[in-house]
């Protein structure tokens, strides 16, 4: 198992590393001077101008720079914001559990519908049924969530009322961060309300940033099973007149989990990138709004390291699912 | 039904399929009812976007000052003349979804475009040469795999600055490494096979054994990816297109136009509505197509 492990890590050292290259040269490769870039509409003097190129080592040679940048990411240096002066590595960790608590809401959200429906879908093949939680699937997949976004805040916002517009919870609460996790916090805090104005605010973009993931995963438990339920096992299970419950619940579905899990856990990119869009929609304080907000104001420090931040999360969870997967699947550990 | 034939074999890459295959494909694909529809539909969306400047009613950027953010004619308060309303500085619904029709597709085609010709060639090299080379293609396509696609395209026009073109590029670069893997595959694939090797005994030089006698029998799994990156395309522009970093207003790009109604999202529906329902519609007929011509294609590949 060790060996495994550490087989895994030295794949993921290369991949990292050209992260941080790419992180690196994001900068550089801005058209324009990086430090009037950074100044913005402001004006420089000419030694002012000097001594920034100087201070930001923009003056050195490239391999020095990266050399100087790498020095500072290992020991959590990722620079300054523009617009709050604050490094950008605890600015990234302030708004990054915001942005957890949504995907986490929202994958749970996607497995519950899915994989039952997904089951459902392939144990009443070709019915009705199938055809219609599968083209309710294929509608989800092909849909451009921002708009989904905003139907939903006209329905369920607009029109019924039923739900607030953006944030995170109401502003008549105020309890201190303990995890990061307002839901938690909020319960925690035991102001009445508190925890239902959270779950009312999460709701909306749990559903929108749930929807893609969902859709996959329904279409994927759906095939696995199908595949799984033409197995001589199944059949000799049936022979046994063992009920349909156990036969699709107990036979069927554990031997279907395996592609299930590993696709659930390759949504891990896709909820990061629908986070983007979901938190945009919403005005949700997590990191893709800071992204998409950073870009527009040409926070350039704070785009590159949440670039490398976002990719070091994608990989570190996908070395993960990785691990486990081995550990589900002894195969797969003693292939490699 | 022959008319139907032959648009079966455009979509099998354009290549010239003897009609006996043909026929047999479309057999197959004929068994799927929603790849029919959805066939049908992208056909529909292909006759707009041609005769946009004879169906829309009025140019997409033409401007009513009577009439602002009219409602579409079904509801009370509409103005006749406009069948689904106006925006909100009097630009007529229904003349600029046609014309967004335009957008969509010209992205989606320059996209797969690129994207196809950038990831054939790299994917090519890589599975041909093997060794450094291809541990480097390979190294960095996982590199770009590696960031939400969506994000690195944000980031790609941040640097070459907000356009159509630059998002249609951004979007190209993020999507090659998917068409580099498949081909570098399928390349590998056939390298080992005998034919090859009787090509290279008979004196076929590298350009030759590459683009002639490899690259035309690793083509059939593009054929499913190009179906499915085309709608990932549409939908990405869109969605940059909506965060302000793709078509800028006034162009009728469904996505801008979306980020443009933003703001009367409570007060008028019809201007957030129609935009989004148009990329849905488009993107899910494509989607469907590619269902059909996956299961058409290869029973045995799996619906993911």
């Amino acid at each position: 198992m060790l060996r495994f492990l550490l087989s895994r890590l030295l794949l993921v050292l290369p991949t990292f590393f050209g992260i941080t290259v790419l992180a690196f040269l994001f900068i550089r490769m801005l058209p324009g001077d990086p430090v009037l870039l950074m100044a913005g509409e402001r004006s420089l003097s000419p030694e002012r101008h000097a001594e920034l190129l100087e201070r930001f080592g923009f003056d050195k040679p490239l391999w020095q720079q990266y050399a100087i940048y790498i020095h500072g990411l290992l020991q959590g240096d990722l620079g300054i914001s523009i617009n709050t002066k604050r490094p950008v590595l605890s600015e990234f960790l302030t708004l990054f559990p915001a942005t957890v608590e949504l995907s986490l809401c929202a994958i749970l959200f996607a497995m519950v519908l899915g994989v039952p429906a997904g089951m459902l879908a392939a144990v009443k093949r070709g019915t009705v049924l199938d055809h219609g939680v599968m083209g309710v699937a294929l509608v989800g997949y092909s849909m451009p969530i921002f708009w989904w976004g905003l139907l939903l805040i006209i329905l369920f916002s607009g029109v019924l009322q039923w739900t607030p517009v953006s944030g995170r919870v109401s502003l008549v609460y105020f309890f201190p961060s303990v995890t990061g996790f307002m839901l938690i916090d909020s319960l925690i805090s035991g102001q009445k309300g508190a925890f239902a104005s959270t779950v009312s605010h999460l709701v909306l973009p749990t559903i929108v940033l749930g929807t893609i993931p969902l859709a996959v995963i329904a279409r994927q438990t759906r095939s696995a099973m199908l595949e799984v339920l033409g197995e001589d096992y199944i059949r000799a299970a049936r022979a046994k007149g063992l009920s349909v419950v156990r036969v699709v619940g107990l036979h069927a579905f554990r031997n279907a989990l395996i592609p299930v899990i590993t696709t659930i856990g390759l949504q891990v990119g896709t909820l990061l990138a629908g986070a983007i869009l979901t938190e945009t929609i919403f005005s949700w304080p997590g990191i893709g709004k800071w992204m998409v907000d950073s870009i527009f104001r040409r926070d350039y420090p704070a785009v590159q390291g949440g670039l490398l931040l976002i990719a070091v999360v994608i990989m570190i969870v996908n070395l993960i699912v990785d691990l486990l997967y081995g550990l589900i699947n002894p195969r797969i550990r003693h292939t490699s | 039904m022959t008319e139907q034939v032959e648009h079966a074999s455009m979509k099998s890459g354009g290549m010239p399929v003897p009609p006996g295959p043909l026929v047999e494909f479309w057999r197959q694909y004929r068994q799927n009812p929603g790849a029919v529809i959805g066939l049908g539909i992208f056909i529909l969306v292909v006759i707009i976007a041609l005769l946009a400047d004879v169906l829309a009613p009025f140019a997409p950027n033409d401007q009513f000052r009577d009439a602002l953010l009219k409602p579409p004619v079904w509801q009370d308060g509409a103005d006749p003349r406009f069948l689904l309303g106006t925006d909100a500085v009097g630009r007529d619904m229904l003349s600029r979804l046609i014309h967004g029709s335009r957008y969509s597709l010209f992205i989606g085609c320059i996209v797969v475009g690129l994207s196809l010709f950038m990831g054939i060639a790299i994917g090519l090299v890589a599975g041909y040469l093997r060794g450094t080379v291809d541990t480097l293609i390979m190294r960095l396509m996982d590199i770009l795999l590696a960031f939400p696609s969506l994000l690195l395209a944000l980031v790609l026009v941040a640097i070459l600055g907000p356009s159509l073109t630059n998002a249609m590029i951004a979007i190209a670069i993020v999507q090659q490494p998917h068409y580099v893997r498949l081909t570098r595959a399928a390349v590998i694939g056939e390298m080992s096979k005998d034919y090859v090797t009787a090509s290279r005994v008979a004196g076929a030089g590298p350009l030759r054994l590459m683009a002639l006698t490899v690259l035309p029998n690793c083509l059939a799994p593009l054929n499913v990816q190009a179906t499915l990156s085309f709608s990932t395309a549409i939908l990405d522009a869109a969605a940059l297109g909506f965060l302000g970093m793709g078509a800028q207003p006034p162009t009728p790009e469904w996505g801008t136009m979306l980020a443009e109604a933003r703001e009367f999202i409570l007060r008028a529906w019809w201007v957030v509505t129609m935009p989004g329902l148009a990329i849905l519609v488009t993107v899910l007929a494509i989607n469907l197509m590619g269902d059909g011509l996956r299961d058409a294609l290869d029973p045995k590949l799996k619906r993911s």
